[in-house]
Order: C-alpha cells, then sequence, then structure tokens
C-alpha cells in the first residue's frame, strides 16, 4: 500500500495559516451569547448563524488552498503555541481528512444553524440554544483540526459537553434530564479508554502529535503496545460513536430538539470514533491485525443491531436513530479494513452526513406541523399536505437504502465490496443488514406520508416555513448527486491519499457484482414486504403486542437490561461498599489528617495575639535563629 | 587629592519611568496645595492615571527599541535591567488598576484627623469631604515600589523602602469603615515597619563594614576575595534578609500582614497585596542572587527552612480564619513561601537561574493580577456597615450574585493554582525550577530541594481546602437571611475586575504569552 505522505510545517501565511479563525468564530460566537445572554436575545439567533457561516468560509478557502498546492504539501501543520511547556505544543494539521470533516461540520452545520431559526423560533431560550450549538461547533472543529491528541481530546471533551447541554435542552422534562446524564456517563467509559490510551502513548513514544507519532511507530514499536492503544482508541470511538457495547445511549439522546439529533447525533459528533479510527491509522496497521478486526467486528455488530432496532421503533426519532447507530456501523466496518476501506468510511460519512440530516430535520419538520408528536402510528397520508417535507424526505430515503445512482448507493456499496473482498463474513453481513434498512427504512416512509390518516383530534398538518425547508432541499440535492462524484472515479480516494494512505489497487466501480446485485436484490425485497405490512394494510394505532423478536428489538436488543445487570447493580453494590469503607476507614484517616491540621491551625492562631510588642518580639526571635542559622551553617 | 566634586551623570531616558511617577507625585502635591477643593480630585485622577499610563508606555518603548542598559544607571545607584523593566511594567499595570479601584466613593474616610464616632467626624462627612492626598500618596508610594528592585546599592534600596513604605503607613489608617481597626492597623505597620528597616539598616552598615562598599556589586566583589566566614558578613546579611523577609511576609517575620491587610482600605490592601510584594520580592532577588551569589552556599539552608515553613504557617493558618481578607492575607503568605522556592532554584549554570528568574517573574504578574481582581470583588460585598468580613456573611452568594460568585470562586481556583487558570502555570514553573536546580550535579541540597516542592505541594493541598471551602459556602450553603447587599459596582471596579478575569483565564489557557516576556526579561538576568 502507498503510505500517507509527510506532514511539513505550514510556513507562509495564507488561509491555513489562519485557520483557527473556523475554531474562534464559533467560539467567539458562544461566548457572546452566554455572557451578553439576556442582551442578545432579539438577535443571537443571527449572530449564531454568521458565527457558523463565517467558519463555512474560512473552511472553503482553506479547501481551496489545500487544493492549490502540490499532493507532497498536502499534510499541512500550522503551530499556534506552546500548550504545556516540553510535552504539548498546540497546533491545527489541515491535511485532506481534516478538511473535509471541516466542510461536513461547517457546511452541514450552517444549514441546520439556519433551520433552527425556525425550528426553535418559539422556544424562549432560543438563544442559549444557538449559543450551545456554537460552543458544538467549535469544539468538533478543534477535534478534528488539532494536530494532537490532546486538542483532539479537548475538543472530544468539548463535543461531549455540548451533546450533553443540547440533550437535556428542555431539561424541565425528566427524560431529557436522564437522558442527557446517561449520554454523559456512558461517553465516561469511553473517553477512559482514549486517556488511558494517550497515557500509552505517552509512555512509549514520548510524544501525542501525530506527525511524530506516525515517525515514531514507523520506526517500530511491539505488537501487544499496538494492540493495547488500538483496543483503547476503539472503546472510545465506540462510546462517542454509539458503537456496541456502547450504542445505549444514542437512542435516549433523541430527548433533545431534532436540530440537535440531526447535527451532532446523526451528522457530526457521533462520526467523531470513525474520524478517530481512521486518524490513528498507524495503530491500526497492519489490517488484519487484532485490533483492526475487533474494529470490523465491531462495526459489522452494530450496523445489524442497529438496524434490527430500527425495525422496531414506532417514535420517529428512535427509528432514525437506531439507523444512525446501524450506517456508522458501516463505516466503522469500513475503517477496520485499513486503507482500502478508509476513502468508502469518509465517504459514506459525508453523504451520510447529507442525507440523515435532511431526513432529520424532515422529521422535525413532519415534528413541526404535528404538534410535536413523534408516533409514527399517528401520522399516516402526510405527503399530500407537506409535499417539500415528502419529496426531500424520499430523497434520503432512496440515498440510504441504497437506490442506484444516488449518494448511498455508491459509498455503502463501496464498503461493502471492500468488505466481502477482505473480510467476507463480515461483508456478507453488511449485505443482510442493506437488506434490513431496505425495510425499516420503507416501514417509516409507508407509516408516516402513506396510508390512512390516523392523527390525532388536534393536528392541523402544514408544511413548514421557507427557512426550515430550504436546507431539507440543499441537503437532498447533497444527498442525490455526492456519492456519484465522490466514488465514480474515485475522486474522495485520491484526494485523501496524503492524509490516509491509498491501497495498492485502484478500485473500480462495477454495477453488477454478486455482493452489489445480492444488496440490491434484498433491499428490494426489505422494501416490498415493508409495503405489504405497512403500505398496503392497516397500520394499528396503538403497538400490537409482537412477536418475541419485535419485543426484543423493541427494548433495544435488551441492552439497558444488560447494562443494568451487569454495570449498574454490581456497580451500586460496589460504590455502597465503597461509602462504607470510606466512613469507617477512610474518613477516620482523613478527618483525623484534618483535625489534626486545623487543631495546629488554631493552637498556632492563638500566637496572632494582635499585640505589636508580640510581633516585635517574633521578629527578633526570628532575626535571632536567621542569624544563628546562617553562622553555624557557615560552620559545617 | 581632586578638588572638584564630580557632577553625576544621571540616564534620564532610562529613569523616565521612574521620574515620570515621582514627578507626578509632587505636582499632586502642589495641587493639594494650591487648587480648590471641589476641583482637586478631577484633576488628581487623570493626573495619577496619565502618569502611571505614561510611565508605562515608557517602560515599554524601552524594551521595544532594545535600549535597555547593560549596566547600572545614576552613578551605579540604580539597575534597570531585564528582570527590572518587567517588574516596573507589573508593578505600573497593577498600581493602575488598583487605582481604579481607590478611585470608587467610599472607601477613605472623610477627615482622618476626626476622633472616630465625633461629631467632627459626622460634619466631615455631611459635608463630603474627601482626602484627595491619597492620590499623591499612591504616587510616592509606587515610585518606591519601581525603586526598590532597581536599587543597586543598598543605601538607595534603604530610601528605597522607606519611600515605599511610609505612604502605605498612611494610607492603611485611611478606610473610612471600622476607623479604630484601620488605624490600629497603620499604627502596627509602621512600628513593625520601622523595626524591620532598622535591622534592614543595621545589616547595611554591617555589609558595610565588611566590604567597604553598600553597592550590590562591590559585596559580591569582596566576598571573592576575603573570608566567607566572616561574621560581619553572615550577621549583615541575615539583618538585610530579615528587612527583606519581612516585607514578602515569610515566616517568622509574617504576623503584620493579616492585621494590616483586614485593616487597611481594601484598595489599597490589593495595592500592598500586588506591588508591595512584587517590588519586595524583585529587591530580595537581587539582593540575593548579585550581591549574596557566592554565598549560596550559606543561605540556601537557611532560606529552605523559611520557605517550607512560610508556606506551611500560611495554608495552616488560614484554614480558621473566618474573615475574607484575612484568609487572603494567609493564602498571601503562603505564595510569599512558593515564590521563596523559587528563590532557592539558583545552583549551577545561568541557564538554570534564568528559568527560575523567569518563573519567578511570571509568577509575579499572574498572582499580581489575580490578588487585585480578588480584593476587587471583595469590595463589592457589603454590609450596612462596610464590606461583609465575615465569611459567614458570604454563604449563598452563589444564590444571590451567581456572576460575581462565579468570578470569585475562578480567582479562588486560580489562587489553588487549578490547572487552566494562571496560578497552575506559575506553581507549575516554579516547583519545575526547583526540581531541575537540585537535579544539576554538585547541588549540595539536591534531594532538599525535591523535599521543599513536596512540602510545597502539601501546602498547596491544603490550602486548596481553604479555597474550596469559600467556594461551597458560596455556592451550596443557603443564604442568609439578612445577607449582604452586592454594591453596583463602577465602571472602574468592574473594569478591574474584568482585566483580571481576562488575564487569570487568558494566560491559563495561553502561558506563552506572558512566559515569553518573562523569558525574555529574565534571559539577560540581573546586571552585576
Amino acid at each position: 500500500m502507498e503510505s500517507p505522505v509527510e506532514i511539513v510545517q505550514h510556513t507562509a501565511g495564507g488561509v491555513i495559516g489562519a485557520s483557527w479563525l473556523m475554531i474562534a468564530f464559533p467560539l467567539l460566537g458562544a461566548f457572546i451569547l452566554l455572557v451578553f445572554n439576556r442582551f442578545t436575545n432579539r438577535w443571537g439567533h443571527l449572530l449564531g448563524v454568521a458565527m457558523s457561516l463565517a467558519s463555512f468560509v474560512v473552511a472553503v478557502l482553506a479547501f481551496f488552498e489545500l487544493l492549490g498546492l502540490g499532493e507532497e504539501q498536502r499534510r499541512q501543520a500550522v503551530h499556534l503555541y506552546e500548550f504545556i511547556p516540553g510535552m504539548v505544543d498546540m497546533g491545527l494539521l489541515i491535511d485532506p481528512l481534516s478538511i473535509s470533516f471541516a466542510l461536513l461540520i461547517t457546511g452541514v452545520g450552517s444549514l441546520i444553524h439556519i433551520y433552527s431559526i425556525g425550528y426553535m423560533a418559539h422556544d424562549e431560550h432560543r438563544r442559549r440554544f444557538f449559543s450551545y450549538l456554537n460552543l458544538f461547533v467549535s469544539a468538533m472543529l478543534l477535534l478534528v483540526l488539532a494536530d494532537n491528541y490532546v486538542g483532539l481530546f479537548i475538543g472530544w471533551e468539548g463535543v461531549g459537553l455540548a451533546s450533553y447541554l443540547l440533550i437535556g435542552f428542555w431539561q424541565f422534562k425528566p427524560s431529557a434530564a436522564t437522558a442527557a446524564k446517561k449520554a454523559f456517563v456512558v461517553n465516561r467509559v469511553g473517553d477512559f479508554g482514549l486517556l488511558v490510551g494517550m497515557f500509552i502513548m505517552w509512555t512509549t513514544f514520548g510524544t501525542l502529535t501525530f506527525s511524530q507519532l506516525g515517525e515514531e511507530v514507523g520506526k517500530g514499536a511491539s505488537n501487544g503496545t499496538l494492540t493495547a492503544i488500538g483496543l483503547l482508541l476503539l472503546l472510545g470511538a465506540c462510546g462517542k460513536s454509539a458503537q456496541l457495547p456502547l450504542q445505549s445511549w444514542l437512542l435516549d439522546a433523541m430527548e433533545g430538539p431534532t436540530p440537535v439529533s440531526a447535527l451532532i447525533h446523526a451528522a457530526t459528533m457521533v462520526t467523531a470514533g470513525v474520524y478517530l479510527v481512521v486518524r490513528s491509522g498507524a495503530f491500526f496497521f497492519p489490517e488484519g491485525s487484532a485490533q483492526a478486526l475487533a474494529v470490523a467486528i465491531v462495526g459489522a455488530a452494530t450496523l445489524l443491531a442497529g438496524a434490527i432496532i430500527g425495525c422496531a421503533k414506532d417514535d420517529i426519532k428512535k427509528g432514525l436513530a437506531g439507523s444512525t447507530m446501524s450506517q456508522i456501523g458501516y463505516m466503522m466496518l469500513g475503517a477496520g479494513l485499513g486503507p482500502a476501506g478508509y476513502a468508502f468510511a469518509i465517504g459514506h460519512l459525508i453523504t451520510h452526513g447529507f442525507f440523515k440530516a435532511d431526513m432529520f430535520l424532515g422529521a422535525g419538520s413532519v415534528m413541526h406541523g404535528m404538534n410535536d408528536e413523534v408516533d409514527m402510528r399517528k401520522y399516516g397520508g402526510l405527503r399530500k399536505y407537506m409535499p417539500l417535507t415528502f419529496v426531500t424526505f424520499i430523497v434520503g430515503y432512496l440515498a440510504i437504502i441504497g437506490f442506484p445512482l444516488l449518494s448511498g448507493y455508491f459509498t455503502k456499496d463501496g464498503i461493502i465490496e471492500t468488505a466481502v473482498h477482505h473480510q467476507p463474513v463480515l461483508g456478507w453481513l453488511a449485505v443482510l443488514g442493506a437488506g434490513i434498512t431496505g425495510f425499516y427504512m420503507s416501514r417509516m416512509v409507508f407509516m408516516t406520508f402513506f396510508g390512512q390518516k390516523r392523527w390525532a383530534e388536534n393536528a392541523h398538518p402544514h408544511e413548514s416555513p421557507a427557512v426550515m425547508t430550504l436546507p431539507l432541499i440543499i441537503l437532498s440535492i447533497g444527498s442525490i448527486f455526492l456519492g456519484g462524484y465522490l466514488i465514480l472515479s474515485n475522486t474522495l480516494m485520491d484526494f485523501l491519499a496524503p492524509a490516509v494512505g491509498a491501497p495498492e489497487v485502484r478500485p473500480e466501480f462495477h454495477p453488477f457484482t454478486t455482493p452489489g446485485l445480492a444488496t440490491l436484490a434484498l433491499v428490494a425485497v426489505g422494501a416490498a414486504y415493508a409495503w405489504m405490512k405497512y403500505g398496503k394494510a392497516e397500520v394499528p394505532a396503538v403497538q400490537p403486542r409482537g412477536s418475541f423478536l419485535t419485543t426484543f428489538a423493541r427494548r433495544d436488543l435488551y441492552g439497558d437490561a444488560i447494562n443494568e445487570s451487569l454495570f449498574m447493580r454490581p456497580g451500586q453494590w460496589l460504590t455502597r461498599l465503597a461509602v462504607f469503607f470510606d466512613n469507617r476507614g477512610v474518613d477516620g484517616v482523613v478527618n483525623g489528617l484534618a483535625a489534626g491540621i486545623g487543631g495546629s491551625s488554631g493552637r498556632l492562631r492563638r500566637l496572632q495575639t494582635g499585640f505589636a510588642r508580640t510581633y516585635a518580639l517574633s521578629i527578633l526571635i526570628g532575626a535571632a535563629l536567621l542569624t544563628g542559622a546562617l553562622l553555624l551553617v557557615g560552620t559545617i | 587629592m581632586n578638588d572638584v566634586i564630580q557632577a553625576p551623570t544621571i540616564e534620564y531616558g532610562t529613569l523616565a519611568p521612574l521620574l515620570v511617577v515621582f514627578g507626578a507625585a509632587i505636582i499632586g502635591v502642589l495641587v493639594e496645595a494650591f487648587a480648590p477643593r471641589y476641583l482637586r480630585k478631577s484633576v488628581h485622577v487623570p493626573l495619577t492615571l496619565l502618569s502611571l499610563a505614561g510611565a508605562f508606555a515608557l517602560v515599554i518603548v524601552q524594551v521595544a527599541v532594545n535600549s535597555v542598559p547593560k549596566s547600572a544607571s545614576a552613578m551605579g545607584a540604580v539597575a534597570v535591567d531585564g528582570p527590572s523593566l518587567f517588574i516596573w511594567g507589573v508593578i505600573l499595570v497593577l498600581s493602575f488598576v488598583c487605582v481604579l479601584l481607590i478611585n470608587d466613593e467610599g472607601h477613605f474616610v472623610a477627615s482622618a484627623a476626626a476622633v472616630p464616632g465625633s461629631s467632627d467626624e459626622a460634619e466631615a462627612e455631611a459635608a463630603g469631604n474627601q482626602h484627595t492626598e491619597v492620590y499623591p500618596l499612591v504616587l510616592f508610594a509606587v515610585g518606591g515600589m519601581l525603586l526598590f528592585p532597581a536599587a543597586n546599592d543598598l543605601l538607595t534600596m534603604f530610601v528605597a523602602l522607606e519611600v515605599m513604605s511610609l505612604p502605605l503607613y498612611l494610607l492603611c489608617g485611611l478606610a473610612r469603615r471600622r476607623r479604630l481597626l484601620s488605624q490600629e492597623a497603620s499604627m502596627k505597620y509602621f512600628l513593625l515597619g520601622a523595626f524591620s528597616s532598622a535591622f534592614f539598616l543595621y545589616g547595611t552598615a554591617m555589609l558595610y563594614g565588611y566590604a567597604g562598599t553598600v553597592s550590590l556589586g562591590g559585596i559580591s566583589k569582596a566576598m571573592s576575595t576575603g573570608s566567607l566566614l566572616d561574621p560581619l558578613l553572615l550577621i549583615g546579611f541575615a539583618m538585610t534578609g530579615v528587612g527583606l523577609l519581612f516585607k514578602i511576609g515569610a515566616a517568622p517575620f509574617q504576623a503584620w500582614k493579616p492585621d494590616v491587610y483586614q485593616g487597611a482600605p481594601t484598595p489599597i490592601t490589593a495595592l500592598m497585596a500586588s506591588g508591595t510584594l512584587v517590588a519586595a520580592v524583585g529587591a530580595l532577588l537581587r539582593v540575593f542572587w548579585v550581591a549574596l551569589g557566592n554565598l549560596d552556599w550559606n543561605w540556601r539552608p537557611v532560606i529552605w527552612g523559611v520557605a517550607a515553613l512560610t508556606m506551611i504557617v500560611g495554608a495552616i493558618l488560614a484554614i480558621t480564619q473566618t474573615d475574607i481578607k484575612r484568609m487572603l492575607a494567609y493564602s498571601s503568605i503562603a505564595h510569599a513561601g512558593f515564590l521563596l522556592v523559587g528563590v532557592m532554584a539558583t545552583f549551577g549554570s545561568a541557564e538554570q537561574n534564568a528559568q527560575s528568574l523567569k518563573a519567578i517573574l511570571f509568577y509575579l504578574a499572574v498572582y499580581g493580577i489575580t490578588t487585585v481582581g480578588a480584593f476587587a470583588v471583595v469590595t463589592l460585598v457589603r454590609d450596612p456597615g462596610g464590606e461583609a468580613g465575615h465569611l459567614s456573611r458570604w454563604a449563598g452568594l452563589g444564590k444571590r450574585s451567581p456572576v460575581l460568585a462565579g468570578v470569585f470562586a475562578f480567582f479562588l481556583l486560580a489562587f489553588a493554582g487549578i490547572p487552566l487558570t494562571s496560578g497552575f502555570f506559575g506553581k507549575y514553573a516554579v516547583f519545575a525550577a526547583a526540581l531541575n536546580s537540585g537535579a544539576q550535579p554538585g547541588d549540595q541540597m539536591g534531594g532538599w530541594m525535591a523535599g521543599l516542592v513536596v512540602v510545597g505541594v502539601i501546602a498547596s493541598a491544603i490550602a486548596a481546602f481553604f479555597y474550596v471551602r469559600v467556594i461551597v459556602l458560596m455556592f451550596f450553603s443557603e443564604p442568609a437571611a439578612d445577607g449582604p447587599a452586592i454594591a453596583v459596582p463602577s465602571m472602574g471596579t468592574v473594569a478591574v475586575i474584568a482585566v483580571s478575569l481576562l488575564v487569570t483565564v487568558g494566560v491559563g489557557l495561553y502561558p506563552e504569552s506572558v512566559l515569553a516576556v518573562a523569558n525574555d526579561a529574565a534571559s539577560s538576568l540581573f546586571i552585576r
């Protein structure tokens, strides 16, 4: 395989030199909105949008500047300042991989900012919402642009914070507050993995900068170390990207406002795990090593689990969340295949960013028109009432199931083909997953837009305002064409090659391969079955009891139950035990110590009599001691 | 014999910042004498602020055109070198923000001569009298602070010490509320200050007896040829040391600090806790390193004990304090101890000296500004009888005034040295320098330096307890029913708090900004 080119130090100014502005703009926005809070209520949302757009403009300019450079020059490290002296210098790495992410984050992010103006119009805390969104964009950009793991980690925690704040944005709802807490706690597990991975890197290689790590690993490292680091990074990725076994928080995270689900829990933040794995390619080398295989297995397992969960959800957003899990599973699978899969994984990540954001925002538009109803059993026949939302949603739907010639078709097919070639078992599981995707996505479309009206009494569905539909249209255009453009002539693969390396054999796109045809056939079967059950037949307005399998899927494959019995209960016992020991043992020691210090403080305090004469005496004694000591030391 | 007296050469350009401050102070006295009462304040405030800003600009110009002198100025009396200029810049910034605080209404007594509680006092209060003498006094004190660390011989240093201290003794007694406490503080500070000055002067005389000169370089030179065990030298050094250690408030010479800090008007406390400390540490460094550098075999073990004792005494005694200003005073004592750790870290090469000097300069700059910010917050929390000093009055402040309490909590975290605040990098730099020094081959303190750092870390842990206790009190206690009111801050006070907060946050995130300047200043070391 062809390795990534070396990272060069950026010298000249230009937009790349000023790329920190990308992070600074939204951060400034968040700062202004949070600090001057009420005073910015009237124009706060506009500032939020402007800051996100400004970031987008910088990203586009930097992208073109990067394109203007020779391939050898396309990894530019921009030094900013010495962060922790002797350990980490803060700097940015502008290369094809990071700039692709930056474009996705700022581009889709800006569209979602604009959409939110309409969606949150009636919320009295709209300004706070935009400040958190800006904070998120800034942290996410730091995550992908930093040229070292410390910067990445700060961004990683920053997006975690923004995610926590936004899931719990309506914290007056206990379910939202609980969901936020759950996301926070589950993510701690992953973050712990990432941190320990960083510790091992530091002790083994003595650096946390990508470029130096690349060199150090190239000089040779023990397999055990690489495997340990790889698995720990994978744990971090699982937490952030809701992969098995840390998937449970994502479904609950849908308690947040819908634009948040679109931006953070579909298009960008949850893909950070994929970024981490691809960026840390050096530790997942060679392909087929234990850690790379683990990534692919986690991806394959999650793509099936997410798809199965998606089949049983009646809540439109939870259905989409299951599908997000599943699609990220595809990306993980691709990322676990090494340089052969990187371009497809990133490609799917980008197209998924478009069509999933498109569908989430579409779902938001439906909810907006249906008094925030999320139960699809209370929808039906909406296509006539919300034509624009319907058309754009259909585009997203066709893209995700891999309808030929739409975006998702090319990128997903790329992952499946590569997987069948490298890891046949996992590849065929991915084919099966695609079939299930065809079923559950069709089910969602039929239940929402077709069939009989099953609305609540007071529902008056209407199309959403232009500020909401315009982003939908732009996103759906991307959902149609982007995939073909990126994949057909290996555009993305060639662009990314300097950053992540390229496979030895350039893949060529063949429309009629065995896995490709099998995928299409299974998708058609799935969609047809969905039509029979949810299109043609009447959909019961109340959830039927369902078979054992349905219950299994409805309960998120018993993920919560497993967590509860395996971790929460023993955890609670452990804390009780710890509290017991703490009260009896540790507290005794600590309190004794504190009492000792406090007591000596009380006793010493009496020396502070308030009389100037006593103080003067203490100075005199001190002077005598000092002189005595000096004379004594002199004679030794 | 040459019977013609040579006119002294004075480098006016180099000394310009000093001259501007002293000149403005003298003009201030004239204003006090000739301007009508109602005009005075409106002349004093711009005059004071402009002169401080102007002096700061002159310091910047001097650094910018790179005309830092390589030898002492004014016939060898004043050494304007890299560290001096850095310290001048810091002191001028700190005093500028302190003047903004002083400028606020209601800190100073209407008529200092009136007996507290008398009818004279009430009359002066009703007439709206103000002691505008405060401004020239502050300028004289600041001038003294500038000269103190730059003095290149012990007599100039003594004069600077007095010029700095005398106005402060007066200013301490001018608090508007709780005047008896204030006057007591002033009296104590004066008596003990005079006592310690006598030590300093006596030490100077002894050193003169040993070296035949009072110039710091001369003393150092005399040591390179003379005996290092001469009692004149050792006793003289101990005595000057007492005078200097008193000014920074190192144990066992710390007793004045809590009483004086508590009694003085809070803006003056802020000036003393920041400006005076910076100046005194600068002077201490100059004496210990320039004059007595050859004696480090003797003084480092002794200062080891002083540093350890200071950190422990400051941290432990702060725990049982119930008054916020007293608590901050003990915290200041503990920080003086941390600074002494940096003073110790001087063994070996010039590079090592530059590293520890850089650490100390950085520490002074960030600690000074955080301190001013903290005291500025203290001025805003008021009871009917003045500032709400007692800690119990601060309970639940976070519920009623979350922004102010949040800012104060942040300052406290910076004092405690929590990462991402400037305080963290200050402590880190000083401790790292100390460890590095101990690791130099041949340092007789070797492992003892690591021991001192351990003591420092333990003291930090104890100190963190009482800082966090205030935070807990502010945010997790029920507010008192008749709790203190939060005064509506003036623009000046808002500016002071905002600047302090910005610097504390900014340097915490981006320490390189100040570290680089400190490094430039330190790399040239002191002029010898």
